[in-house]
């Protein structure tokens, strides 16, 4: 009696436990209503059936909308960065009569790599699935519409997709001119960049994002690189392309002796603000959809710049006794590059780590590295996206976890502290090979147009200030 | 006539003016300045690159006064001017030869 009682209970467990299991499972309920189905099962009634499709669209509508909304408000944040973001934050650090030239070779490069965009480079990055490049298949933008690309971003317009990888585009050589700051030409700088563009940053951007391309974790790469947002193809590629600027351009004259201290840095504070609210759209948005994992890179990216201004004041205090607003901003945004590679792979506490580690070797990086071998990247764009971003893609390795994002498959460990520690491994590769496309491509591109525009503006120009010799203006005329 | 050259802190430059207001003074010429004295400068320090600056921002008074209101003048700026510390500033003396108002050439102590 006792046993039969037992029995009777764990079958109706059971019965009450598939109940809700079977209601879970709509993709079953789906695959009955499809009209394959329906014909082979005829006591459907087609109404229902009807409706039951009017409704799958309908669904499927109110998610593309849902993505498309935070993919717009995405891509505008990330243009934000670079303008007036990037521009503000590097244009408060070059002296006064430098100011405007700083800002507009930003914003000229928002301008020429959009145009650049539409002609090959949206087809270069993402056309085709080649290992190293894209190909010329939508070139002049040939077939960009509303649909989606369900190989990219399957609930998204195309064009969406497209506009948000522009804005990737644009502020990577943007971030180059903090090293190349105060003494580069303006036609050199256009020049560079267009080549730069076109020779380093599409094929870095296909091979880690686009399909089949060598680097690509997610679609078929040989070794799958781990990086969310861009921390190889953005922020390794350009600090590195800094560096080898910095070198071959030569130091400002009167540098060290001179005093060249920020003209502004209320400017600077301002810029690092904007792009700390941009960076949830570069990183966050790189979920491209408005879903759990871009909660995720949301939350791992402020917590990633927290931590990093932390990371660098708290080094600067022990160094000189006093915290620094400069030393505040700087370790801010060391830490959101070195969290973007990581944003949608690693949890809050992660986060943490990573920024804090990367706020003080950022720090030690552009006061002890930089007087040690004593070259002149201005404003730190290596010392800074070079070397957070290195530090966090290998770090991304170390950290990513499965059930942040199951990118290898539902349960397959991702980074080392799943057990998988042979993906530090992979990062390295995928950094290695950032590194020597930036550095070889960029020594052939700055040979290139020092012999056909010139790289350098002449002593007289620099000591006279950019903004007068280049541009034919000042950018305060507070007497007027 | 004198005049009275007073270099100041920018900080006590608002309570220098009330106090030379108060006892009747009613022009001067102020100017924005930099300099030192034994006060030296400062460091500052930009991403690890320190900089010197050994030349401080100071407020220039200039006025010409009869010589019965000089030393009533003189007293005023001691007392306002003065925090006690390095780098206060200085005061000089001189005497001027001729004053001319330029709206309708008066000379003298009636020009000032």
């Amino acid at each position: 009696m006792k046993r039969m009682g037992i029995v009777c209970c764990s079958v109706l467990t059971l019965v009450l436990l598939a109940l809700p299991l079977g209601a879970q499972q709509p993709p079953a309920a789906t695959s009955r209503a499809t009209p394959s189905a329906s014909a082979s099962s005829p006591e459907v009634p087609r109404a229902v059936t009807e409706k039951l499709n009017e409704l799958d669209q309908k669904v499927t509508a109110a998610q593309s909308s849902a993505d498309n909304a935070w993919m717009l408000v995405s891509a505008a944040l990330v243009l934000m960065m670079t303008g007036p973001g990037l521009t503000l934050f590097y244009g408060g650090l070059v002296r006064q009569k430098n100011v405007l030239a700083i800002m507009m070779q930003s914003f000229a490069l928002m301008a020429l790599i959009t145009v650049l965009w539409a002609l090959v480079g949206y087809s270069l990055c993402f056309g085709g699935d080649g290992h190293f490049i894209g190909n010329f298949q939508m070139a002049l933008l040939r077939g960009v519409g509303v649909n989606p690309n369900p190989d990219y971003a399957a609930t998204i317009p195309q064009l969406t997709f497209m506009v948000y990888q522009l804005m990737f585009a644009i502020i990577t050589p943007a971030l180059i001119t903090g090293a190349t700051a105060e003494r580069m030409k303006f036609s050199g700088t256009v020049l560079f960049m267009t080549l730069w563009f076109l020779l380093v940053y599409a094929p870095m951007a296909h091979m880690v994002w686009g399909k089949g391309g060598f680097l690509n974790a997610s679609l078929g790469g040989r070794f799958p690189t781990l990086d969310f947002a861009g921390g190889t193809v953005v922020h390794v590629t350009s600090g590195v392309s800094a560096l080898v600027c910095a070198l071959y351009l030569g130091k400002r004259t009167g540098y060290p002796k001179q005093p060249m201290p920020p003209h502004s840095l209320v400017l600077s504070f301002t810029g690092a603000c904007l792009l700390w609210v941009g960076w949830f759209g570069f990183n966050a948005g790189s979920a491209l959809a408005s879903n759990g994992l871009a909660s995720s890179a949301f939350v791992a990216t402020h917590f990633g710049a927290a931590a990093a201004a932390i990371g660098w004041c708290v080094a600067e205090w022990f160094k000189n006794g006093r915290a620094s607003a400069l030393g505040a901003i700087s370790g801010a945004v060391a830490g959101l590059v070195a969290i973007t590679p990581a944003a949608g792979f690693v949890g809050p506490r992660s986060a943490l780590a990573i920024g804090f580690i990367a706020g003080m070797f950022c720090y030690w990086m552009v006061t002890k590295f930089k007087s040690m071998f004593g070259y002149d990247d201005a404003l730190d764009a290596f010392g800074v996206h070079g070397a957070g971003g290195t530090i966090g893609a290998l770090l991304t390795g170390v950290c990513a976890r499965v059930v942040i994002n199951p990118i290898f498959g539902d349960g397959k460990a991702v980074g080392g502290l799943d057990g998988h520690w042979s993906q530090v491994g992979n990062q390295l590769v995928g950094v290695l090979i950032a590194w020597g496309l930036a550095a070889a491509g960029t020594t052939i591109i700055l040979k290139v147009v020092d012999l056909t525009t010139g790289l350098r503006v002449t002593e007289e120009q620099e000591v006279q200030g950019l903004d007068i010799t280049l541009h034919g203006e000042e950018g305060y005329n507070l007497e007027s | 006539m004198m005049k009275i050259e007073a270099i100041i802190q920018p900080s006590r430059f608002e309570s220098v003016k009330d106090a030379l207001l108060e006892i009747g003074i009613e022009g001067m010429t102020v100017t924005e300045v930099r300099g030192h004295g034994r006060q030296k400068g400062h460091t500052e320090v930009y991403r690890g690159r320190e900089y010197t600056v050994d030349l401080l921002p100071k407020v220039k008074l200039e006025l010409v006064l009869p010589d019965q209101l000089v030393n009533r003048a003189v007293d005023a700026i001691l007392k306002s001017a003065k925090t006690g510390k390095i780098g206060d500033g200085k005061i000089f003396l001189s005497r001027v030869e001729e004053a001319i108002r330029i709206r309708n050439e008066e000379r003298g102590e009636s020009a000032l």
